[in-house]
């Protein structure tokens, strides 16, 4: 047999929340509403866009933390989304954004990193675990003498890590990184980059990378997704995204991102949305985006655009661009 | 020149805690032009807040000015009664925080609050006020001011709460406004309407602006005049310009090479080494000598002074003092 092209591919996730609106009725969230997406054996892709589009959930439904109300998981071409957690753990892991309250401060690093090789037995005695453990702790460039120490003693850097070598121990060939370094203060932020992109190369872990910032996402990822409300609005190569961006929501997520650079802030053209998101309990028909658009027609309040590939890869969800 | 409106001098602000003094601002000092607008950057805890705080006089309990001045028109505001403090907040200086819910009372209507802050300082009547707030949450782009005023907080988006606090910090046409952080919890398009407003407000009411962000996006869009902080110290100062293009304290040049950008996608980041500033733990030196890949032996023990380096640009690093002798020496 030979092996499938994909990692993981999403098809059509749904994921609506029933929210109780009355004292009989609920109506749906629809926080993730037909998603679908590839991701090749090592690859990283990056999930962009404004909080409450959707990254977390679809992030959470993939590792089954929720039960997706629709749509397939594949992994390694094989449909995972109803298979069983604890098996599923063992290819994929997450690490998430708050290192703070992501790690049981009264835990030591050492038994944080081994509680999943306890979970998945994947150790022969006391000396092999304690091994395997200090190999995660150096992958990730945490010092071994740290191993008998709390969470609650590292600075958000250095929890991030510890983070990171909890997942890694499981040896997963896929990681969900939700916002993981967004909590970071620059300087930091830089480091904790680095230690993702170096293990990728080590590795060959294949990365979802969830984060708000455009150019942090445009540094590590080979390509990227845009979200807005609960649907991918534009994919493309990380490069493609950013020099040729399609979309008119990317358009303006692009012109929004502060750039550190005067003389780039001060001759581009920021494109301002008007008003906010709209509720995903209350979606607009037709295209989400159309009540912030400046390129709407009657036909995006008709008809919701569905991605279509623009050529290289580049596919993008909308009627007038 | 301009007229100069504010003006810190030496500030330095000191918290009493249980493991000891922290010494969160130590020797501050910079000056506000009239209609400018002065970012203040650096990483958490290097003691921007605590500085705007320090000018509003709204310390925590804990909290003391130790020592220094804040002039505003020659007149030091730390020495200010209650009565003169209340004259100075709000009607010569107002702040607004990162997060609005600090400063939105959750039980009172947007319109009775933006009311109350204009009727503590003018003389307005009820009416008046009321027809004030209203143009005020025009003049901040809110739509249907008149249905607003009836909502509570927690009816607006985040975005539209930050509105009605630059209009309730606006409402009684404040000389200086210190703005904490205003976008760091909106989302990219949200902060983009908020700073394309502030801009706007700036040139419309003529105001000058602290802008106190971690952001080194925003201060290279919006700002005039930067402070660069590290460890409660101003460590470089300088106009866009000098602080973004010719950065010369190693903490500029650390921060500017850690950021990802548009330009270095392809290359790896250099982070800045070692970990954040522990204020109860500082070098003796230069605060950032600890961090820092071209510390030299002087930085450890002593700090350095402030250098000029240009007309508007001035940096406290030895490595500019050492390089400043070398050419001297060479002229000679
Ligand atoms: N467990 C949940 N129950 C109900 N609604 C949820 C739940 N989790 C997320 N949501 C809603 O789903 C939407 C998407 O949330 P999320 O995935 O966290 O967005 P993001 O990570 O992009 O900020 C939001 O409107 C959020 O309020
Ligand atoms: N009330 C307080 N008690 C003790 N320490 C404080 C208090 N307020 C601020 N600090 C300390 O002062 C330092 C500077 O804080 P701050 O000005 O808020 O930093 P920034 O705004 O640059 O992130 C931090 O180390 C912080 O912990
Ligand atoms: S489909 Fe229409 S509304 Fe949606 S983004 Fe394109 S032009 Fe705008
Ligand atoms: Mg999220
Ligand atoms: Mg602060």
């Amino acid at each position: 047999m030979n092996k499938p092209e994909y990692l993981v591919e999403v098809r059509d996730l749904k994921q609506h929340f029933p929210i109780k609106t009355g004292m009989f009725s609920t109506t749906p969230l629809k926080a993730v509403d037909g998603v679908s997406f590839t991701i090749k054996p090592g690859e990283t892709l990056g999930l962009v866009g404004e909080s409450g589009c959707g990254k977390t959930t679809v992030g959470r439904s993939l590792l089954r933390l929720y039960k997706p109300t629709g749509g397939q998981v594949f992994f390694e071409g094989e449909e995972v989304t109803d298979s069983n957690m604890t098996a599923l753990r063992k290819k994929m892991q997450m690490v998430f954004q708050d290192p703070y309250s992501s790690l049981n401060p009264r835990m030591t690093v050492e038994d944080i990193i081994g509680e999943p090789l306890d979970v998945h037995k994947l150790y022969r005695g006391k000396k092999d675990r304690r091994e395997k453990i200090l190999n995660m702790m150096e992958l990730v460039g945490l010092n071994a003498e740290h191993a008998t120490r709390y969470a609650h003693e590292f600075s958000g850097g250095q929890r991030q890590r510890i983070g990171i070598a909890r997942a890694l121990a499981v040896n997963p060939k896929f990681i969900v990184c939700d916002e993981p370094v967004s909590a970071l203060d620059v300087s930091i932020q830089a480091q904790v980059i680095n230690m993702f992109e170096e293990l990728k190369d080590k590795l060959g872990v294949a990365y979802l990378f969830i984060a708000h910032d455009l150019l942090v996402v445009h540094h590590i990822a080979d390509r990227i997704a845009v979200m807005y409300l609960g649907k991918i609005v534009e994919v493309a190569s990380a490069d493609d995204l950013n020099n040729a961006p399609v979309h008119p929501y990317t358009l303006s997520l692009l012109s929004a991102i502060p750039i550190p650079d005067p003389h780039i802030a001060h001759s581009r053209q920021r494109i301002i949305l008007e008003g906010d998101v709209p509720s995903p309990m209350n979606l607009p028909t037709g295209c989400s985006f159309r009540t912030r658009c400046s390129y709407a027609t009657q036909r995006c309040a008709e008809e919701c655009p569905s991605l279509t590939d623009r050529g290289d890869g580049h596919f993008v969800a909308c009627f007038n661009k | 020149m301009s007229e100069c409106l504010l003006e810190v001098k030496e500030l330095c602000t000191y918290f009493h805690t249980e493991a000891g003094e922290v010494r969160a601002v130590n020797g501050v000092s910079f000056s506000l032009e009239a209609g400018k607008i002065l970012g203040i950057v650096g990483e958490s805890g290097s003691g921007k807040s605590v500085t705007a705080y320090s000018i509003m006089q709204i310390l925590a309990e804990n909290g003391r000015i130790a020592s220094g001045e804040v002039l505003y028109k020659g007149q030091d505001v730390t020495k200010f009664n209650k009565s003169q403090l209340k004259g100075f907040r709000g009607k010569v200086c107002s702040i607004i925080f990162q997060d609005p819910m600090t400063s939105l009372n959750p039980v009172f209507t947007i319109g009775f609050q933006l009311e109350e802050a204009i009727l503590l300082h003018t003389g307005k009547n009820k009416a008046q006020a009321r027809e004030r707030a209203i143009e005020m949450l025009t003049l901040v782009g809110v739509n249907q001011p008149d249905k607003r005023v009836k909502q509570y907080p927690h009816e607006l988006s985040g975005g539209m709460r930050q509105r009605v606090m630059i209009a309730m910090a606006l409402a009684c046409e404040p000389d200086v406004l210190i703005a904490d952080e205003p976008t760091t919890a909106l989302d990219v398009t949200i902060q983009a309407q908020i700073l394309e407003l502030m801009q706007e407000l700036q040139k419309k009411l003529g105001m000058a602006i602290i802008l106190v962000t971690h952001d080194l996006g925003v201060i290279a869009d919006m700002c005039d005049e930067i402070i660069v902080m590290y460890g409660g110290r101003v460590c470089e100062r300088g106009n866009a310009e000098d602080i973004f293009y010719n950065p010369k304290h190693e903490y500029t040049k650390g921060l500017l090479r850690s950021i990802p950008s548009i330009k270095n996608a392809k290359e790896k980041l250099v982070p800045i080494a070692g970990t954040p500033i522990n204020l109860l733990n500082m070098p003796k030196g230069c605060a950032f000598s600890s961090r820092c890949d071209s510390a030299m032996k002087i930085c450890l023990t002593e700090m350095p002074e402030e250098v000029r380096l240009g007309d508007t640009h001035l940096a406290s690093c030895w490595v500019n003092v050492k390089e400043m002798m070398k050419d001297g020496g060479a002229k000679e």
